[in-house]
């Protein structure tokens, strides 16, 4: 009816390669932001923005990451949880050597940090591929660990080894520490979050996409063709290590405000986002939010539900939560290999056919 | 995803926490590597609770409601438990977990609720000038450090020169905590301190227990949690270091660790900062009017175990904390930040606690505005596998004050001034 591209003309070459070429697309994009930077806010309270949306938001960054990696490059990973163990580090380190400096700048220097070390652990890339690489990214995650934990230096010295993110300021708002509003921080993580899709989709519509993605399909045939293989790769390590590390320091400071690394950056992280690009979809944006929403929204729906609605003990809704999400990843997919956001896609194209499919 | 969206907008809107006078969210954990001590310790809290409500009618006339929150021990789930009981009118809260204590305590100085961590937490916060809403008496992990070596300073007749000391721990803020103390300690004593983390959950300590066999320390020290406590006793059996010079923190000895070691581990000994069994008069009362009216929590078979045991003490002051808010504030539906007032005007008394139907169970205590430390005593306790027993083998032994102080005011301090935090209590 409305989701067609029948009289949606255009008439340059910028229209043709817009993101959303579809108008319904296009203004139901519109929307969403415009809930999302102008409703939201207003709206938010503490629980929803600390148990729901800044999660989502920062895990939404870290899964693009992840899929700029994984996805786009075709390099797996199995070291997400200690690049995001760098960022937040990198990001306590800064925010206590240099208070007067804006925090989001040192989360941007967080997320460059990261981009180094990821570029450090990217060069085994050159060598090996596949299951192998993944090997040594997870070698990367077990020496990161090991590293935040054994060295006091990490940690400013502190007793318990935990960092703990003081009170930081934008614009006179706290954006950490423990008197920020939900509205400050949910914002904060909003706009980073949506610079960095909109960088990371226009990237990969670009020729640096392009030649991640010829690297991924097939790298041999992609060197023959030009593609160079080395800063190609590590283009992708580093990239990639910047939305992470970026995540990782928002999940630190904003988040959680306090943290242990083996705890908050363990493996099961890795996994975590590793998890949620596979159901959202390797090789795109709107699979990495539909993952990250799917992984972090869901357990909370299913806590809600089964402890608030129909009132049963905590342990045993634990484990049935575990169970039944268990369940529907298995479910989804072996319905859809491809994710999420293949289903996503299949029910657009249907739509675009309906009321007439041939 | 925007179907998710609407759905969890259902759930929570019509979501309606059960309302009570006085809400004390417990948030518990009975699910992961964890559950082994979280369940009793979940149920000892519940149990003294419903013991209020249904001999006394509650606390001051007003029903307490205990809330649960599955943590399973995790930080991001202890999170979302706060902030989803935040709003229910809680007014304290208890997460028996270290990680996550160090996370509230920001949160809940700037809504102003108090945290009660007996026996865990942030070592430092028992200097109220700084922490203003977190409460650790009666004792805390750099007291249970003082107190091991100042036990083993006794065996030896006063001269821990020469000797090894291993420290098993989980490699957490949990763990970490006491090694300040230690190295301290260690100093100001003479003896050598080896750090030996174990990664969480520990189940798997084959290489570190390889290293006490090579290092031959004379004594062993733990701070395990879990299913780590566990495997390292039994590890110790497997390497067949001798059990009595194998001490446990408070987290480190309970049934759950030893039971399943065997005969191996009789002889173990660990820190107790309570009494344990059920030759209380207070079990007379829990019989009657919880566990045979069958409104016991979870399963009840965790009853008068060592973890039970501390559930209900934590409960226990919690309830006497209420009682001295409401006298303070002249009513009894009080809130938050009354309750703060009360934790920090809080006396317990031996004569208290024998009212209470728990005669020589804890150390007697009073908080001020400065010291929500408490004296910080505890004892020492030995397993015996013959008889499934732990038995009591000292009296309560006070800490080394003189260098744990210092250790106090230092990390609380660096905590103050990271934070701006100005010093109260002037």
């Amino acid at each position: 009816m409305f989701y067609r591209e029948a009289g949606d003309f255009k008439t340059s070459y910028v229209d043709d390669s817009q993101t959303f070429p579809i108008r319904f697309d296009r203004w139901r994009y519109y929307a969403i932001l415009a809930v999302a930077f102008g409703a939201a806010p207003l709206l938010i309270n503490d629980y929803w923005a600390n148990a729901v949306f800044v999660p989502f938001l920062i895990y939404a960054i870290a899964a693009i990451g992840l899929n700029i990696l994984t996805g786009y490059c075709g390099q797996v990973s199995l070291g997400t949880g200690g690049f995001m163990a760098v960022g937040a580090y990198a990001c306590y380190k800064l925010m206590t050597a240099f208070p007067e400096v804006s925090i989001l700048i040192h989360v941007l220097l967080a997320g460059g940090i990261t981009a180094g070390v990821g570029v450090l652990f990217g060069l085994p890339s050159l060598r090996i591929k596949g299951f192998y690489l993944a090997v040594a990214t997870l070698a990367a995650q077990f020496f990161l660990v090991w590293l935040f934990n054994k060295v006091p230096w990490f940690y400013n010295y502190s007793a318990s080894g935990q960092i703990s993110a003081p009170e930081r300021t934008i614009l006179g708002h706290a954006v950490t520490g423990a008197n920020t509003t939900a509205s400050a921080k949910y914002f904060f993580c909003l706009v980073i979050l949506f610079a960095l899709a909109w960088l990371a989709r226009n990237l990969t519509r670009g020729t640096v996409g392009r030649k991640w993605m010829a690297i991924r399909d097939m790298d041999i045939a992609a060197e023959i063709i030009g593609v160079n293989p080395l800063t190609t790769k590590l283009s992708a390590f580093a990239i990639s290590s910047f939305y992470i590390g970026v995540a990782g320091a928002l999940f630190f400071a904003v988040y959680l405000g306090a943290a242990e690394v083996g705890e908050a950056f363990g493996i099961q992280k890795s996994f975590l986002i590793l998890f949620m690009i596979i159901i959202g979809g390797l090789g795109s944006i709107f699979g990495s939010f539909a993952g990250a929403a799917f992984m972090v929204l869901l357990p909370v729906l299913l806590k809600n539900v089964l402890v608030g609605q129909l009132g049963w003990a905590t342990d045993l809704a634990a484990h049935v939560e575990l169970m039944i999400v268990g369940a529907l990843i298995v479910i989804f997919l072996i319905a859809e290999p491809h994710g999420l956001n293949q289903l996503w896609r299949l029910a657009k194209e249907k739509l675009r056919l309906w009321p007439f499919p041939h | 995803m925007r179907k998710t969206m609407t759905a969890l907008a259902l759930a929570m809107a019509t979501a309606t926490p059960a309302m009570a006078e006085l809400v004390v969210p417990n948030l518990s954990y009975r699910t992961g590597p964890f559950a082994a001590g979280g369940i009793p310790y979940a149920d000892g809290f519940n149990d003294y609770f419903t013991l209020l409500n249904e001999r006394d009618g509650g606390i001051g006339g007003e029903k307490v409601a205990t809330p649960e929150c599955e943590t399973a021990y995790n930080t991001e789930k202890g999170v979302e438990c706060y902030e989803a009981t935040k709003g229910s009118g809680a007014l304290v809260y208890n997460p028996l977990s270290t990680g996550i204590t160090y996370q509230l305590i920001p949160k809940v100085t700037a809504d102003n609720i108090p945290l009660y961590t007996p026996g865990y937490g942030r070592t430092s916060a028992a200097n109220g000038k700084v922490f203003s809403n977190v409460f650790n008496y009666p004792a805390n992990y750099w007291d249970a450090a003082s107190v091991a070596i100042k036990y083993l300073l006794d065996e030896n007749g006063g001269d821990l020169e020469g000797k090894k000391i291993a420290l098993v721990y989980h490699n957490s803020a949990y763990g970490k905590e006491p090694i300040p103390t230690l190295s301290a300690l260690a100093a100001k004593h003479g003896f050598e301190l080896v750090e030996i983390p174990v990664d969480s959950p520990g189940q798997e300590q084959k290489s570190q227990w390889l290293q006490i066999r090579r290092d031959k320390p004379d004594y062993v020290l733990m701070w395990g949690w879990g299913v780590m406590n566990a495997v390292a006793i039994q590890e110790a059996a497997n390497i067949r270091f001798p059990m009595e010079n194998f001490i446990g923190v408070w987290w480190s000895g309970s049934e759950n660790d030893v039971l399943p070691a065997g005969d191996g581990a009789n002889g173990y000994k660990s820190l107790a900062m309570h009494g344990t069994g059920m030759d209380y008069p207070v079990y007379a009362d829990l019989k009657q009017y919880v566990y045979d009216a069958g409104k016991s929590s979870g399963a009840g078979d965790q009853v008068g175990s060592v973890l039970y045991s501390r559930g209900m003490y934590a409960a226990l002051v919690i309830s006497e904390a209420i009682r001295k808010a409401q006298e303070l504030s002249g009513h009894a539906a009080i809130n938050a930040a009354e309750l703060r007032d009360g934790f920090e005007a809080l006396e317990i008394t031996e004569a208290r606690m024998a009212e209470l139907g728990l005669p020589n169970f804890g150390q007697p205590f009073a908080s001020s505005c400065e010291d929500h430390g408490g004296p910080g005593a505890a004892m020492i306790q030995q397993w015996d596998a013959s008889a499934k027993t732990w038995s009591l083998i000292t009296g309560f032994i006070a800490p080394d004050d003189e260098v744990l102080t210092p250790l106090v005011m230092g990390d609380s301090a660096a905590f103050a001034a990271e934070n701006n935090i100005a010093e109260r209590c002037n």
